[in-house]
């Protein structure tokens, strides 16, 4: 930046990556991070001797899940079970759900502006809420059980899968569709031989990758008691019986990594 | 200056790129290295700064062995041999001065790099060397909005700046359009000189490693099958290292280039103002 | 929902092209498929443990709960905004912490940088702590740190730095290596290595997952709260166990309006960064 007067035969020696302008811009922006977490750090109500002795409080909690309780795997294997049906049980509904609503929030398939409006709206607030807190809603209305926590697991994909459908529809071929209206086909129509054809695929790696998402939330459902391994595991953990809580943890872990892979495996051969 | 003795590399595999190299550089020359690919080239030259670990053999620079250096002796080896790169390889992301002064990390503190604070010495260089080739004013644009010969030019400044014993260039023209690629080789040759700097070139193109080097080694499945003057590469010499093939359009090939209209890369000012030379490099003002 | 029709594809072939379908080729495969959803429905829904008489009261219970939520109650102000700021600093401050740590650990886990050794337990590191949700890492942090904003700080550590590491070291893996040979070659050292070609070439995006952290912090902040580590969720879990519904109303509506800020700011802030 700062080169200074050249005359010919003498080169300047001094050179600046940034002009003090935008040094100081950088160094505010660098002040400003630095001092919302400061902020954040000192406001947090936090005994810090707590953290202190954390690592003596973890290393003994390892220490008594060992050895794990395997006898205890024949008793998780329902709840397990019940997990992967909350999870695509959830994400079937969504499904359903999430393709009318794509075609309403996407700009180029929804009838009008509130149409679009109104579509988004149910998107957003979809998404906003974490699986968990759609839990606690729907255990208030179903009452504890896998039916709260397949609601719970709809209404949070449900965003999620709109939002990705609508995008791809967004970008679906005009020319296409165009050529499909040319042959006097109905609205109805166009969107079903236009438009989801071609976003099939999107739908589908969307659905596949979202079943694979729901497992692992699923496993949490029952800690505000919508069902799956989350019940046993939360009472587990209340009760102390470190090496019960074991078994069921490397369960989760093997559950979650092969949905994670055949998820995987699934959206290859689509995409 | 620069001494090779029986230098071997041996690929995890069993491949062979290099069976046995000797080679002497005791003055400041540019020595073109051709061969087909996979002759070697690549190899030969890493191993001199031990980009690639050679499997047995010497190199001597300036009396020192390479081979047998700790990490931090190689390190400051390495800031004292310069290389250029078939893709440049500037940091792309970085301003062209920052590449340039990149040539002096060797030299200067890990603070002073992180904070870009150059010795005063060491800017006023780069300023002067950046005039040298061609780039006079572009010193803070990215990297990556220059064309294929000015990053070029970038990394033979860069090379440069770290005030080099040794110069090694890995095929510098393979990714330039025939006009470029000559002022790019006659670049170096002149700066080469100027600077009693060796060089050493991998460059596949055998016109322009005749038109532009003083010395020519050729390289064959690892093992040197030519070393001379330019003028003795032979169709016969070339039939040995490359296989039996028409040479006398490939060795006429120069000055049909020139007359060439190239529309590539010839953006660079310094060409502007110059009219463009029949011949290259060695009919050229520089050429002893 | 049916299979895509050959004729659509064929119109467009020139421009997009896409895989002739996978599934559903065959009629005898179509059917297939939905026969198997069918037995899949009625074999998980009678497994399922279902208090179907409950369940049919949800409908009218739905209902009343959604009149006991209007009006939304904004009158505890003072307990929302303390769970919010809470549930803010977390995010904040967890965002932060997780940055710097997640440097280390993404350099450990890139291949083409660390050795083999480092590179495989900062692989495992990062694959175990991703596959546990973040409520399970909440509660285990709840027993070993106690009730509080500690626990939730600490769990949103772990989850970003292994959300950032994991990026990080995808994207060392991804970068020019040419640059790096480069700068090794005028005899830097690692640490000026890092500085000249690896930084330069993995910041924007580095910066970019940041922000993306940052939003996804604010969004699970909300959440951890539900086994006691702090925030806002904490407050939301009360009012649930006491029918306070029309104050979930109001937490709810803070909780997405602040999600939709935290992702307008990430989406301009990445925008910005090119």
């Amino acid at each position: 930046m700062n080169t200074g007067a050249q005359s010919s035969g003498s080169y300047p020696d001094i050179w600046r990556r940034f002009s003090p302008a935008e040094s100081v811009v950088r160094t505010l922006w660098l002040m400003l991070i630095v001092f919302t977490a400061i902020w954040s750090l000192r406001n947090l109500d936090i005994t810090w001797e707590y953290f202190l002795d954390a690592h003596i409080q973890a290393g003994d909690l390892l220490t008594r899940m060992f050895p794990p309780d395997w006898g205890h795997t024949g008793q998780i294997l329902d709840p397990l079970l019940e997990t992967i049906h909350i999870a695509t049980l959830g994400t079937i509904v969504s499904f359903a759900i999430a393709i009318p609503l794509a075609f309403l929030s996407a700009r180029n398939t929804t009838p009008n502006w509130l149409t679009w409006f109104i579509g988004r709206f149910f998107l957003v607030s979809s998404r906003s809420i974490n699986t968990i807190v759609w839990a606690l809603v729907f255990v208030a209305i179903f009452g504890p059980g896998a039916m709260a926590g397949i609601w719970a697991i709809a209404f949070r994909s449900i965003g999620f899968m709109g939002k990705l459908i609508a995008e791809a529809i967004e970008e679906v071929d005009e020319g296409t569709i165009e050529a499909i209206e040319a042959t006097g086909a109905s609205r109805l129509k166009v969107l079903l031989i236009g438009v989801l054809p071609q976003v099939m695929p999107v739908i589908y790696g969307t659905t596949i990758y979202r079943w694979d998402i729901n497992i692992r939330e699923s496993t949490v459902l029952g800690f505000v008691g919508a069902g799956g391994i989350g019940i046993e595991l939360y009472s587990s953990i209340n009760l102390f019986r470190w090496p019960e809580v074991a078994v069921m943890l490397i369960a989760v872990l093997l559950v979650v990594i092969v949905s994670e892979f055949v998820s995987a495996t699934a959206r290859q051969k689509i995409t | 200056m620069l001494k090779i003795s029986d230098l071997v590399k041996e690929y995890p595999g069993g491949l062979r790129a290099l069976d046995g190299i000797s080679l002497t550089v005791s003055e400041p020359q540019v020595v073109a290295v051709i061969g087909s690919s996979g002759a070697g080239k690549s190899t030969l030259i890493r191993c001199i700064n031990r980009l690639v670990e050679p499997t047995s053999g010497s190199v001597r620079l300036d009396g020192e062995e390479l081979t047998t250096l700790s990490r931090r002796a190689l390190r400051r080896a390495r800031s004292h041999i310069g290389m250029i790169f078939q893709e440049y390889n500037l940091v792309e992301r970085l301003t062209v001065m920052e590449n340039v002064l990149s040539g002096r990390l060797g030299s200067v503190s890990l603070w002073q790099a992180f904070r870009r604070n150059y010795p005063s010495e060491d800017v006023s260089a780069a300023f002067e060397l950046l005039d040298r080739v061609g780039l006079k004013g572009r010193h803070d644009d990215r990297a990556d909005a220059l064309s294929g010969g000015q990053r070029q030019r970038v990394g033979i400044a860069r090379a440069l700046m770290q005030k080099p014993k040794l110069l090694l260039v890995d095929e510098p023209t393979a990714s330039l359009d025939p006009k470029t690629s000559r002022q790019i080789m006659r670049l170096i040759y002149e700066l080469a000189h100027e600077r009693g700097t060796p060089a050493l070139v991998n460059i596949h193109d055998v016109a322009l490693a005749q038109a532009s080097a003083d010395r020519v080694i050729a390289l064959s499945d690892g093992t040197q099958v030519f070393d001379g003057t330019p003028e003795g590469l032979s169709p016969e010499v070339l039939n040995d290292i490359y296989g039996e093939e028409d040479w006398s359009a490939t060795i006429r090939k120069v000055d049909d280039d020139d007359n060439g209209d190239e529309n590539g890369d010839t953006e660079a000012p310094v060409e502007k103002s110059k009219p463009a030379p029949r011949d290259i490099v060695r009919n050229g003002a520089v050429a002893e | 929902m049916s299979p895509t029709p050959t004729t659509a594809t064929t119109a467009l072939d020139r421009t997009t092209w896409s895989r002739p379908p996978v599934f559903f080729t065959h009629p005898a495969a179509r059917y297939g498929f939905w026969f198997a959803l069918a037995a899949y429905l009625v074999w998980s829904t009678g497994t399922l443990n279902i208090d179907w008489a409950r369940t049919a009261q949800g409908l009218p219970r739905a209902g009343d709960m959604l009149a006991r939520m209007f009006p939304p109650d904004f009158s505890r102000s003072e307990l929302l905004i303390k769970g919010v700021l809470e549930s803010l600093q977390m995010a904040f401050a967890a965002s932060f912490i997780g940055m710097i740590l997640a440097i280390t650990l993404g350099l450990a886990a890139a291949s083409n940088l660390a050795p083999r050794p480092v590179y495989l337990v900062a692989r495992s590191l990062i694959v175990l702590s991703r596959t546990f949700h973040e409520v399970i890492i909440a509660i285990f942090f709840v027993k070993i740190v106690g009730f509080g904003p500690l626990a939730g700080l600490l769990t949103l550590i772990v989850a970003s730095v292994s959300f950032i590491s994991k990026m990080i070291a995808e994207d060392i893996e991804n970068m020019n290596m040419g640059q790096v040979e480069a700068v090794r070659a005028t005899g830097a050292s690692f640490p000026k290595l890092l500085l000249y070609a690896v930084q330069p070439q993995i910041l924007p995006r580095y910066l970019g997952v940041c922000i993306y952290r940052l939003d996804a912090n604010i969004r699970h902040s909300t959440v951890v709260g539900i086994v006691g580590a702090g925030g806002i969720g904490m407050t939301l879990s009360a009012t649930f166990k006491r029918y306070d519904y029309d104050f979930s109303l109001a937490i709810l509506l803070t909780i997405i309006a602040l999600v939709f800020i935290g992702e307008v700011f990430s989406t301009w802030v990445r925008s910005r960064l090119r």
